[in-house]
């Protein structure tokens, strides 16, 4: 009898083709080789290793999350605590636990341990939330956003409140944010073609059918929403230390608002979509700072206000929504026979968007 | 009795403030599944309109100097314009649209509201001297109470009792109903189903104005962040009340209203800055007691 090939077999490209297309990024930097461009495509990395992990819980299971940037403040300050030299801990953070106030970690721990803090949170949190579905789920999912953000914006003694917690030791190379973006997608993969994704995505399509095969919805939910978490708060981590300083602000609204939108734009539902929608989105956003620092053209500095960024943003995702819901990539993958995406969309990720459409 | 009255009045009037920001959402939500994230910042948008035509950094107002009688209409218009014109724009091409993804180009549509006023009245938070004489305390059976807080909670009384009238009493209200019930029926039956859309944003927005020139009066600041926190109150009201029920938003308004109102009084001092913490801390426990809300309507159960 003629056998299937193996889920693995028809789909592997798909990762190393986005591999690919992060492995050009990454070279661009290094051949560019400008602070501000380096640090440019490591923002680019973290918001790979956001998105990515928006996509695990979103795409898979179709609920829409406003929560997972809690998950992301977690990481941060999780990290944040662990690798900031003891002295300055004592003088700004005084309520943490002796065992954390003397530790001085290397930042991988700190990294690791931020995974795993917001994983377990993202259990706990899942195991009261995935009971809940559809829309209640995603205002749900809103107000533990809320509660994060506040607890961590008044809890003066461990996260000093409102004003910043500076002295997180910053990394500036890209590799180790390279390493952590691909990371992600390869997790990313092997959890959608996974007995568990797959049965979850059976369950997005169609609950009923999916129930009545004996699919336990709320778990599958629960699995997805701690890998995510995991995945939230190790892009908490890298942005604490990219930056070396977090305030609460910084992982509210505006974050989450430019995360969703890489996703929907990209297409909610691939994994390619996740990364074509940061890689083109990251390109429009870095044209339109440049714009807003001024640029000169012919003899005069044209600047536009603070602000248009984020407006553009939103009416590109606006327009996306009505005209193409499914996004960029309609909701497929990148794979490479057949489809005349692939070599090219790596060196060339803006082009990535004309020749999805044409396929 | 007297601190007792004083938690009473503080809590009527925090929870006439939500139920009016609930109503607005359930509102739109019963007729069109739409989880409108933008509410929040419609409130925004008509509190800066008090600023209106000025742009300066320093708040300079003008609109907020007209006489009341023409103030509170010309908010209340904006409001409504506002709200049924980003349903024309931009709501009624994703009528075939899933609920999720109008609530995402809602979010989308709220972002460029908020980044429009940045982008004209920077982010820095401005004060106004609207009203200012009805936060003035005075004494009412020895609780000190603001006037304010009195008309806050009349006039929410008065907007309930308008709007269940229109909702029962008048052919638009009965169209609205029956839209909420069951939208293909109702066109089915000769409802029009643009003009019961519209209608359900006008009133939408005009519940947002309405909130925010209480808000405003109460805090005396304008700030692009304003709507965003009663919003998120306002949401997890509609979800507690049951989606698309709008006597269970309002109920629901009230009590999150009383809850805050009674954190705010006895919980322990240190305690008392993670008040929203506790409240939506409630809220999930609530949420897994009844994940349907108090009072669901037929017409958002999952059939799973």
């Amino acid at each position: 009898m003629h056998q299937r090939p193996s889920i693995l077999a028809r789909t592997w490209t798909t990762p190393v083709i986005l591999i690919a297309i992060l492995l050009a990024v990454a070279l661009a930097a290094v051949a560019v080789s400008t602070g501000p461009f380096n640090q440019t495509v490591i923002e680019i990395f973290i918001r790979v290793v956001l998105v990515v992990g928006l996509y695990v819980f979103i795409g898979n299971s179709g609920v829409i999350s406003f929560g997972h940037i809690g998950f992301t403040c977690l990481g941060a300050y999780m990290t944040a605590w662990l690798t900031m030299l003891p002295a300055i801990k004592k003088s700004k953070l005084k309520g943490l636990p002796d065992i954390i106030l003397n530790a001085k970690l290397q930042y991988g721990w700190g990294l690791l341990a931020a995974a795993v803090f917001a994983a377990v949170c993202a259990y706990v949190i899942g195991k009261v939330l995935m009971r809940l579905s559809g829309i209640a789920a995603s205002i749900a999912s809103f107000a533990v956003l809320a509660v994060i953000i506040q607890v961590y914006s008044n809890w003066d003694s461990v996260t000093g409140a409102q004003s910043s917690v500076v002295g997180i030791p910053i990394i500036r190379t890209i590799w180790p944010y390279f390493a952590c973006a691909v990371i992600v997608v390869v997790v990313a993969y092997f959890y959608s073609i996974s007995r568990s994704g797959l049965a979850l995505r059976a369950a997005r399509d169609e609950a009923t059918a999916a129930a009545a095969s004996g699919v336990d919805i709320p778990r599958e939910r629960l699995i997805a929403f701690v890998i995510s978490g995991a995945m939230m708060g190790l892009g908490g981590a890298l942005f604490a230390h990219s930056v070396g300083v977090v305030t609460p602000d910084t992982f509210y609204l505006g974050l989450t608002f430019i995360t969703l939108s890489m996703l929907v734009v990209g297409g909610m539902n691939s994994l390619s979509g996740a990364v074509l929608g940061v890689v083109v989105l990251s390109t429009i956003i870095q044209v339109l700072r440049w714009f807003e620092k001024g640029i000169d053209v012919g003899g005069t500095v044209l600047t536009i206000p603070n602000g248009v960024q984020e407006i553009a943003i939103g009416i590109v995702m606006i327009v996306i929504l009505m005209f193409r819901p499914t996004g960029m990539t309609r909701n497929r993958e990148l794979v490479w026979p057949g489809k005349k995406l692939s070599a090219e969309a790596g060196a060339m990720p803006s082009s990535a968007d004309g020749k999805t459409a044409k396929t | 009795m007297t601190a007792i009255l004083q938690i009473l009045f503080d809590a009527l009037s925090l929870g006439s403030l939500y139920a009016l920001g609930a109503l607005g959402i359930a509102l739109i939500f019963g007729v069109m599944r739409l989880v409108n994230f933008a509410h929040g910042d419609y409130i925004a948008f008509c509190v800066f309109a008090l600023l209106w035509p000025s742009i300066d950094a320093a708040a300079i107002v003008f609109a907020g100097n007209l006489p009341t009688f023409l103030l509170i209409p010309l908010i209340l218009g904006i409001g409504a314009g506002l709200s049924v014109l980003s349903e024309i724009l931009i709501f009624r091409r994703f009528r075939n649209a899933n609920p999720a993804t109008m609530m995402i180009a809602s979010f989308a549509l709220g972002f460029i509201i908020k980044y429009f006023l940045l982008m004209l009245y920077s982010s820095r938070p401005k004060s106004i001297d609207l009203w200012s004489n009805l936060s003035q305390q005075i004494e009412i059976f020895g609780a000190r109470i603001p006037p304010l807080q009195v008309i806050t909670i009349c006039t929410t009384i008065v907007i309930l009792i308008a709007l269940t009238a229109f909702l029962k009493r008048t052919r638009f209200g009965l169209e609205m109903r029956a839209a909420a019930e069951n939208f293909t029926m109702a066109r089915m039956l000769g409802v029009r189903a643009n003009r019961v859309i519209m209608l359900a944003f006008a009133i939408s927005g005009m519940l947002a104005a309405a909130v925010g020139l209480i808000l405003v009066t109460q805090t005396g600041t304008v700030d692009i962040n304003m709507g965003a926190n009663l919003m998120l109150v306002a949401f997890v009201a509609t979800v507690i009340g049951g989606l698309g029920s709008l006597p269970g938003a309002v109920v629901a308004g009230f009590l999150i209203g009383g809850l805050s109102s009674l954190m705010q009084a006895y919980l322990p001092a240190d305690a008392r800055p993670f008040r929203d913490a506790f409240v939506y801390g409630a809220v999930i426990v609530m949420l897994i007691w009844r994940p349907n809300g108090l009072f669901s309507s037929k017409a958002v159960k999952q059939r799973v």
